[in-house]
C-alpha cells in the first residue's frame, strides 16, 4: 500500500525549502540557496517517481481500471459539521503522472539556473522563488477538492507574479508582472464564482462527490440543470465559469495576452512557468472536472474545443511573424495548449471516445519536455548572445553545438515528426479531432503545418541564416571579440539540456493509453500508419518552406510579406489585442465605470467622511474657547460649579 | 449678644473664605494668589476650631486636624514657591497671565 506520509512529502520538502531559503538561507548562505534548492527538489523528483512507479505497476489498478485513491485527507477549516475545506492528497493517474513531470522539469530548472543566474546577486531571491513555486504547483495537481485546487491556483499565480517581475528594475518586467497578475485573476474570479456555482448545488467541494453527483441523475444533477439563467442551465454557466479561470492561466484567447509579456521573466522561468507547467493548469482543471463536462454538459465542452482550436491557430500566425525568440516559443506555447484544450473538448467519456482525453494529456507530458528544452535553449543562446531579438543572431551552430542540437531535436519534436515525442501525441490528437468533429481537424492541421514553419523559422535563425557577429560592444565604444572560453555555458547548463533532448526523442514511445485515460481503462489505438501521412507531410513542407526562406540570408521572406501586407502588419502587431484591450479598460471602463465610481467615491463617500469631520470640527471651535489656558478662567468655572452644586444641594428638595 | 456664638465666628471665617477666593480669582501675582489661598485655608481652619469648641467640646479631632493643614499648608507654601520660582525663569515673570502656553 502507498505510504501516505512520504507522498505529502513530495510538496512539502519544497515549501520548506522555501521557508529555509528565504528566512535563513538568503542571509547568511547566500552561496548555497541554488545547491540547497537543487537538492530538495532532487528528493522530491525520486520520491514522485516512487509513487509513480508504485501507483501505476502495483496498487493503482484493480480489476483493470485505475483508482482514484486518496491518500491523505485532512480537515483544514471547518465552517460547520460537513461543511469544511479539506486539504488533501488525490491520487489518479492525472495527478501522478503531474508531480512527475513537474517535479522533473522543476529539477532540470533547477540545475540549468544554477549556470544562468550564476552572476545575478539575487539568486538566493531566486530559488526561495522556485521552492514555493514548485510546491504551489504540486499542492495544485494533488488537490482533493476543488477549493484547495483554487487556494494552490492562487498560489501558483503568485509566484508566477514573483518570477516574472523578478528584475524589479526593468519597467518593462514590472509591467509584465502586473498585467499577468491582473489579467489571471479576472479569469480567477470566473473560477471562483464557477466554483461557487457548482459547490452550491452539488453541495459538496470535494471532487469525488462532485464528480459523482453531477454526472449520475439524481436530485443533485436535475436541481442544477433546471435553474437557470439568460438561457443557459447553472451547470453550463459554472463550468464555462471554471473553464474561464482555466483559460485565464492557460493563456486561451482572448485572455492570453499576459503570455507574451511574461516572458520579461528569467528564461528558465519562462521554461518552468509559462511553458511546462503552471500555463497546463487550465487543461490540468478541465481534465480534472471531464467526466461533468462530458457526460453532463457538452455544451462547455464545445465552448472548450472552439476556444482551444481558435487559440491555437491565432497564436500560430502571430507566432510566424515575431522576431523576439521568446515570444516565439511563448506564442507556440499559447498554441499547442490550445491543442491541448480541443482535443479534450473533441473528447467523450471512456473507452474510445476517450481518445482526446488521452491524446491531450499525452501532449501535456510531450510538450512539457520538448517546450522546456526549446526555452532553455532559448536561454543557452540569450545568455551568449545578450539580445532576445533574431537579427542579432545566426550562425550559432558553430559557436553552440550542444544546444544547436538539442534545440533542433525540440523543434523537430514539436514539429511533430516522427519518431520524436511530438508525433505521438500530436497524431493522437488530430486523430480524436478526425473522429468527431472534421472542421476542427481541418484547422489542427494547418496549425500544425504552421507550427513546424515558425519552429524552423526560429531555427534557422538563430543557428543558420547569417554569419554570428559578436556584437558586444564595452564601454569604451570598441567592439569585442566573442572572448568567452566556454561558450555555451557550464555543465550545469548542457546537462539539463541533453537530458531534455533525449527525453524528446523518446518519451512519444510511453504507453499512454494504457497509463492515463479518462475512465482509467486501458485505451486500445492502433497505429493508422495511412492517418499520419498527411499531418506529416504538412509538417515537413511547413519545415521546407522554412528552410527556402531563412537557411541563407535572402529577401523571400521580405517579399512575400510584402506580398501579405495589411495581414502580415496585423499579425506583427498581435492583431492589436493589447491595442483593443487597452482601448477597452482605458477608453470604455475607465470612462464608464471607473470615472462615476471615483466621482461617487471622491464626493459622496470621501464627502460623508468629511462632512462629519467637518461639523466635529465647527463644534471643536465653539467649545476650545473654553480652553483658555489661564488659570484663573478655569478656578471660576470650578468655583461656580461647586458654588452651583451646593445652591442644588440645599435647595433641591431630593 | 454680649457672647461671641458660634454663628459670630462662622460669618468671619465666610468672610475670610470668600476674600480668599476673589483674591485668587482677581490678582494676577502669583506671590499674592498663594496668600489668598492662604486666607482660605485658615478659614477652614477656624471653622474646624469653632465646630470643635462649641459642638464636640472635650474632643480633640478638629483641633487635629487643624494642626495638620497648618503643616501642609507649610509645605504646599514651599512647593508653590518653586513652582512659581521655575515659572518665573521660563516666563521673566509672575503675572499669572503670562503662563498660559497651556492654551488649546
Amino acid at each position: 500500500m502507498l505510504d501516505s506520509t512520504y507522498i505529502a512529502l513530495i510538496p512539502v520538502i519544497p515549501a520548506i525549502s522555501f521557508l529555509l531559503i528565504a528566512l535563513v538561507g538568503r542571509r547568511y548562505f547566500p552561496k548555497l540557496c541554488g545547491i540547497a534548492g537543487t537538492l530538495s527538489l532532487l528528493v522530491s523528483f525520486l520520491l514522485s517517481s516512487v509513487v509513480a512507479c508504485q501507483y501505476f505497476f502495483e496498487v493503482g489498478k484493480v480489476e483493470g481500471v485505475y483508482q482514484k485513491i486518496i491518500a491523505m485527507k485532512q480537515v483544514w477549516l471547518q465552517f460547520a459539521p460537513g461543511v469544511s475545506i479539506d486539504m488533501g492528497i488525490l491520487l489518479d493517474p492525472i495527478s501522478v503522472m503531474m508531480i512527475v513531470i513537474v517535479t522533473f522539469i522543476s529539477l532540470m530548472v533547477h540545475i540549468y539556473s544554477l549556470g544562468y543566474m550564476k552572476e545575478d546577486t539575487r539568486i538566493s531571491t531566486y530559488y526561495s522563488f522556485l521552492s514555493l513555486f514548485t510546491f504551489s504547483m504540486l499542492g495544485l495537481v494533488l488537490s482533493t477538492n476543488i477549493f484547495q485546487i483554487y487556494i494552490f491556483w492562487e498560489l501558483v499565480g503568485v509566484s508566477s507574479f514573483l518570477l516574472i517581475g523578478f528584475y524589479y528594475d526593468k519597467p518593462s518586467a514590472v509591467a509584465a508582472s502586473k498585467k499577468a497578475f491582473i489579467v489571471t485573476r479576472f479569469a480567477d474570479l470566473g473560477f471562483l464564482i464557477g466554483i461557487l456555482i457548482l459547490s452550491y448545488y452539488t453541495e459538496t467541494l470535494d471532487f469525488r462527490t462532485l464528480i459523482a453527483r453531477l454526472t449520475t441523475d439524481g436530485s443533485y444533477l436535475s436541481s442544477i440543470i433546471s435553474a437557470s439563467f439568460i438561457g443557459c442551465s447553472a451547470l453550463t454557466w459554472g463550468l464555462i465559469l471554471v473553464f474561464i479561470g482555466g483559460a485565464g492561466k492557460s493563456a486561451m484567447f482572448p485572455l492570453h495576452i499576459w503570455l507574451p509579456d511574461a516572458m520579461e521573466g528569467p528564461t528558465p522561468v519562462s521554461a518552468l512557468i509559462h511553458a511546462a507547467t503552471m500555463v497546463v493548469a487550465g487543461v490540468y482543471l478541465v481534465a480534472r472536472l471531464f467526466p461533468v463536462f462530458s457526460i453532463s454538459c457538452p455544451e462547455a465542452l464545445n465552448v472548450v474545443a472552439y476556444i482551444g482550436i481558435f487559440s491555437s491557430l491565432f497564436a500560430a500566425v502571430i507566432a510566424c511573424t515575431q522576431t523576439d525568440i521568446k515570444r516565439v516559443l511563448a506564442y507556440s506555447t499559447m498554441s499547442q495548449i490550445g491543442f491541448m484544450m480541443f482535443a479534450l473538448g473533441v473528447s467523450g467519456y471512456g473507452g474510445e471516445k476517450g481518445l482526446g482525453y488521452m491524446a491531450s494529456m499525452f501532449h501535456l507530458f510531450t510538450h512539457a519536455i520538448f517546450k522546456a528544452l526549446l526555452f532553455l535553449g532559448a536561454g543557452a543562446v540569450i545568455h551568449y548572445v545578450h539580445s532576445n531579438e533574431m537579427n542579432d543572431m545566426g550562425g550559432l551552430r558553430k559557436n553552440m553545438p550542444v544546444t544547436h542540437i538539442t534545440f533542433l531535436l525540440a523543434c523537430l519534436a514539436i514539429a511533430g515528426i516522427p519518431p520524436f515525442a511530438g508525433f505521438f501525441s500530436k497524431e493522437e490528437i488530430l486523430l480524436a479531432a478526425w473522429n468527431s468533429n472534421k472542421f476542427i481537424f481541418y484547422v489542427a492541421i494547418i496549425t500544425a503545418a504552421l507550427t513546424a514553419f515558425y519552429m524552423f523559422r526560429l531555427y534557422f535563425s538563430i543557428f543558420w541564416n547569417k554569419e554570428f557577429k559578436p556584437a558586444h560592444v564595452n564601454d569604451n565604444g570598441v567592439k569585442e571579440t566573442s572572448s568567452h572560453k566556454n561558450h555555451e555555458g557550464g555543465i550545469s547548463m548542457l546537462f539539463p539540456l541533453i537530458i531534455l533532448a533525449i527525453l524528446s526523442v523518446i518519451a512519444g514511445f510511453v504507453p499512454f493509453n494504457r497509463l492515463v485515460t479518462s475512465d482509467g481503462v486501458e485505451l486500445n489505438t492502433e497505429f493508422h500508419l495511412s492517418f499520419s501521412i498527411a499531418p506529416v507531410l504538412l509538417a515537413i513542407a511547413g519545415i521546407t518552406i522554412a528552410t527556402i526562406f531563412y537557411r541563407k540570408q535572402n529577401n523571400l521572406p521580405q517579399k512575400f510579406s510584402n506580398s501579405l501586407n495589411g495581414f502580415y502588419t496585423a499579425a506583427y502587431k498581435k492583431f492589436y489585442m493589447d491595442e483593443l484591450y487597452l482601448f477597452i479598460t482605458k477608453k470604455i471602463i475607465f470612462n464608464c465605470v471607473g470615472k462615476p465610481a471615483a466621482w461617487i467615491d471622491k464626493y459622496i463617500v470621501d464627502g460623508a467622511i468629511n462632512g462629519i469631520a467637518g461639523i466635529t470640527a465647527i463644534f471643536s471651535d465653539l467649545i476650545k474657547i473654553v480652553q483658555s489656558g489661564k488659570l484663573q478662567d478655569y478656578a471660576i468655572y470650578f468655583i461656580s460649579g461647586v458654588i452651583g452644586l451646593v445652591v442644588l444641594v440645599i435647595y433641591w428638595k431630593f | 449678644m454680649n457672647e461671641i456664638g458660634l454663628t459670630h465666628i462662622l460669618v468671619i471665617s465666610t468672610l475670610l473664605f470668600f476674600i480668599g477666593v476673589y483674591g485668587f480669582l482677581t490678582r494676577r501675582n502669583m506671590i499674592i494668589m498663594l496668600m489668598a489661598i492662604e486666607l482660605i485655608l485658615n478659614s477652614v481652619n477656624i471653622n474646624f476650631v469653632a465646630f470643635n469648641k462649641y459642638i464636640y467640646s472635650g474632643k480633640l479631632d478638629g483641633l487635629f486636624f487643624t494642626l495638620f493643614i497648618t503643616a501642609i499648608a507649610a509645605a504646599e507654601a514651599a512647593v508653590a514657591i518653586a513652582i512659581i520660582i521655575n515659572l518665573y525663569r521660563n516666563y521673566k515673570s509672575i503675572d499669572i497671565n503670562d503662563a498660559d502656553s497651556m492654551k488649546y
